[in-house]
């Protein structure tokens, strides 16, 4: 079984080429205005009474059906090998670090210098394999990658079920499960990188989806050209692994810098800049941060796995994987820490005052994975990790919900016209709750656990550039989990709780949502109560999952014995004022917004108007970023370099400006009569040779007859004086 | 005087000489046409001429041929005339230069 992990990935390979064939082929006959006689024939027949003359046609019943069968049936499929193959290794074996090396083929051999028969690179012969690595780091992805991403496609068949984009929408799904499989299960950094870019790709694709509306194809472009920045920082990063290691595999990278830390590290923190540049345009970290809103323009499944449980969180993936390169630099670290701790809090004020109930959800993730770099930022990797697979039950389900909402009110996604939706779609409302307190920490929920793992280890963190930091930094992580309350109750409240503020025929068209849709919502509810249950603190033997990754994340030498120091009591106080401030978040929230109608916010924002514009802005940084680059650069950039040039130019003495005079002069010279002779030189010499040859071409019979004739005539003449 | 067979090839030779003349100096097309018709009769003169010459009834088979491609030339030939006529109102194969490079 375990040697069959390379269908994990060719699963949804093989669904993307099958559904994107077929509805290739499908969808250019059934939409083309005249389709051939024969065809419209056999058409017609098929689907009788159909409405062929409507553009916007519903994918064919057939069709759809292999479509549903493929696109989910290859994901399930998938996660069947997954699941098998780490069952066939064992959770046991995979926590005291069993793993399994799958090498399918050489992929780029370099080998050996044929010339000097030397190996190039300090530790012999160069190559990268297409190698895929399942230990307890991929494993946990795999696991939550194939399951969510299930549900996930399980629930587009409800939700895309009147799309003409049908298969074009599971095509594009089955590849993003290819790339995000392939990044989460290979074993060197330039298969990462492939799988990486897979993901961008997809994102971009599924972001666009609706590529009619200006919108989204504005926010598809923007997603990609956002994260093309982190990407040239992730693979500058991926050169210098190769130019201090001499290879790119996992494996001998980490035990290379395991075995011998102090050669390595003066070069480490610019390294892991790099990479951090490539999470942080991946996981959308400040200042990149401002392509993830802008992603919800694609449909709200896609939003739910690919920008809140899978993608995003690959960034903190992959340094969460380089943790050994990373912990070589503590100010790489300090760095990671301080991004993450400052997106944290910076996301979650925006989502505080956003009225679209998918851009709240959307804030809120980047505040979340803001929390797990923070994480990743004290050294606590595995809370981090943690922190992500918890986050992708309840954040997929939150994003599900709103999608079931959305779905309800026929494509309504603003929170001021929605209300009292609690008794209509109560499935929907009892999971969307549950989520929520999840996400707001309340306790024994899955959200409690990884985030209280990630405030206890922020708060005993210690860095020796900045003893003052770790302690503002919790202060920060404190303050965004009260504010994550009160945001995510604050759209509970809007959404479900008081009377209906939408349009009467919306009131009427109110509606739980399809099995296909709900069923996913309740598995996922149900995840984000016991998600978090593998990883219980205080209780002796209750972190399961720091256990488990203890292999990939392993201890530091004296750092790990005063993580368990930690006083039961520092722990249980620490939980306690957690837990306090996401009650007051939550309380504040049900408050201002069930009782009373929303009329404290909104004297608040009478109160300080400017900043509740700045605020609700989003602090201006898509203004900012495009007068910085769009405007500044692409366009007024080039006057401003004329202005710079004029003025340099000014100030170069007279003697200097005779001589770059007459050396132009020399220039112009030299230019007209050698360079610019030259050139003319072959062209005339070419149509002057051509000229003959075109008037050849006269296109008279005659003319061309008699060359024949006379061709004849000259053979026949060399035949017989020559014979 | 016995006629040999110098006689038949330079008849022969002075028919195709003026059909080829016809068909490269004659303006019009159907003079031309006739032109063409002209050389192929003074090919099949040659080829009957040594069909006799040998005793092998091999060149009057082609002649009967030639004559057969012959009908067909001529049927396709006015067409075009025809149907050249119609979209120039001319029939001038000078001015049919529209295959010029």
């Amino acid at each position: 079984m375990r040697d069959l992990l390379w269908l994990v990935p060719a699963f949804p390979l093989a669904g993307f080429l099958v559904n994107g064939l077929v509805y290739l082929f499908s969808h250019r006959t059934s939409g083309a205005p005249h389709p051939p006689a024969d065809q419209a024939a056999a058409e017609s027949s098929e689907a009788a009474g159909h409405p062929h003359a409507h553009v916007h046609l519903e994918t064919e019943p057939k069709w759809k059906t292999l479509h549903t069968i493929v696109g989910t049936g290859s994901v399930a499929l998938s996660g069947i090998f997954a699941f098998g193959a780490i069952l066939d290794l064992g959770i046991p074996a995979l926590s005291h670090g069993a793993h399994h090396l799958l090498t399918l083929w050489r992929w780029i051999p370099l080998g050996v210098n044929q010339a000097t028969g030397q190996v190039p690179g300090p530790l012999g012969e160069w190559f990268v394999d297409m190698a895929l690595s399942l230990d307890s780091l991929s494993a946990l992805m795999i696991a939550f990658v194939t399951f969510v991403g299930f549900l996930i496609h399980v629930y587009s068949v409800g939700y895309m079920g009147h799309d003409a984009g049908y298969g074009r929408y599971f095509a594009y799904l089955n590849l993003f499960m290819f790339s995000m499989l392939t990044l989460v299960l290979a074993a060197n950094f330039l298969l990462m990188f492939v799988g990486w870019e897979g993901v961008g790709l997809c994102s971009y694709l599924l972001i666009g989806y609706d590529y009619h509306k200006k919108f989204a194809a504005d926010a598809g472009k923007k997603a990609f050209v956002v994260n093309r920045i982190g990407d040239f920082g992730f693979i500058l990063g991926i050169f210098g692994v190769f130019a201090l290691f001499g290879t790119l595999d996992f494996g001998k990278v980490f035990a290379a810098a395991a075995s011998n830390p102090a050669a390595y590290a003066p070069w480490m923190t610019l390294v892991c800049l790099c990479l951090f540049l490539g999470a942080a345009g991946k996981s959308a970290q400040v200042p990149l941060h401002v392509w993830l809103p802008d992603a919800m323009a694609g449909p709200t499944p896609v939003s739910a796995l690919i920008h809140a449980a899978t993608m995003v969180t690959a960034g903190v993936y992959m340094v969460a994987r380089c943790n050994v390169l990373f912990r070589l630099s503590p100010d790489a670290l300090l760095v990671v820490a301080i991004v993450g701790g400052f997106t944290a809090l910076f996301a979650a004020t925006i989502g505080l005052v956003q009225n679209d109930i998918k851009k709240v959800l959307a804030y809120s993730t980047v505040s979340q994975l803001g929390y797990m770099f923070l994480a990743c930022g004290v050294g606590a990797f595995v809370a981090g990790m943690f922190h992500v697979l918890t986050h992708a039950f309840f954040k997929a389900c939150l994003f599900l919900g709103s999608g079931s909402v959305i779905h309800a009110l026929g494509g309504e996604q603003d929170l001021r016209r929605m209300g009292g939706l609690a008794r209509k779609i109560p499935v929907t409302y009892a999971t969307f709750l549950t989520a929520t307190f999840a996400i707001a920490g309340v306790p024994l929920l899955a959200g409690f656990f990884s985030k209280d793992a990630i405030l206890a280890a922020v708060f005993e963190a210690h860095f020796r550039q900045a003893p003052w930091l770790p302690k503002l930094l919790w202060m920060a992580a404190l303050f965004t989990a009260g504010l994550t309350a009160f945001y995510m109750f604050r759209l509970v409240s809007l959404a479900f709780y008081g009377t209906f503020r939408g349009t009467a025929e919306q009131a009427a068209h109110v509606h739980e949502s399809p099995k296909s849709m709900t069923v996913p919502l309740i598995v996922l509810a149900f995840l984000s109560v016991v998600g978090g249950w593998i990883g219980i603190p205080i209780i002796r033997g209750g972190d399961r999952i720091g256990r488990f990754l203890s292999p990939i994340v392993p201890a530091l030498a004296g750092a790990r014995a005063e993580e368990h120091a930690a006083p039961v009591s520092l722990e249980v106080a620490l939980m306690a004022a957690s837990v306090a401030v996401a009650m007051i978040g939550l309380l504040l929230a049900y408050l201002w917004y069930a009782k009373g109608e929303g009329r404290v916010p909104a004297r608040l924002a009478e109160r300080f108007p400017a900043l509740y514009r700045v605020v609700a802005n989003k602090y201006y940084v898509d203004e900012a970023y495009d007068a910085l680059f769009v405007e500044g650069l692409a366009k007024s950039g080039g006057r401003f370099l004329w202005e710079v040039d004029a003025t340099v130019v000014d100030l170069i003495p007279n003697g200097a400006a005779a001589a770059t005079r007459g050396a132009a002069w020399l220039s112009h010279f030299f230019d007209k009569y050698f360079v610019d002779g030259a050139v003319n030189g072959v062209a005339d010499s070419l149509q002057g040779g051509f000229r003959l040859l075109r008037r050849a071409q006269t296109g008279r019979v005659q003319n061309y007859a008699l060359v024949m004739g006379a061709g004849l005539f000259c053979i026949v003449a060399v035949y017989l004086i020559f014979r | 005087m016995t006629i040999t067979i110098n006689h038949f090839l330079v008849v022969s030779f002075l028919l195709f000489s003026i059909g080829l003349l016809g068909v490269l100096v004659r303006r019009n097309f159907l003079t031309v046409l006739m032109s063409v018709e002209l050389m192929l009769n003074a090919v099949n003169l040659n080829l009957i001429a040594f069909s006799r010459r040998l005793s092998d009834l091999t060149g009057q088979v082609f002649s009967v041929f030639v004559i057969t491609i012959a009908a067909g030339e001529a049927a396709i030939g006015l067409a075009l005339t025809i149907s050249l006529f119609r979209q120039r109102r001319t029939l001038n194969v000078e001015d049919a230069s529209s295959m010029q490079g």
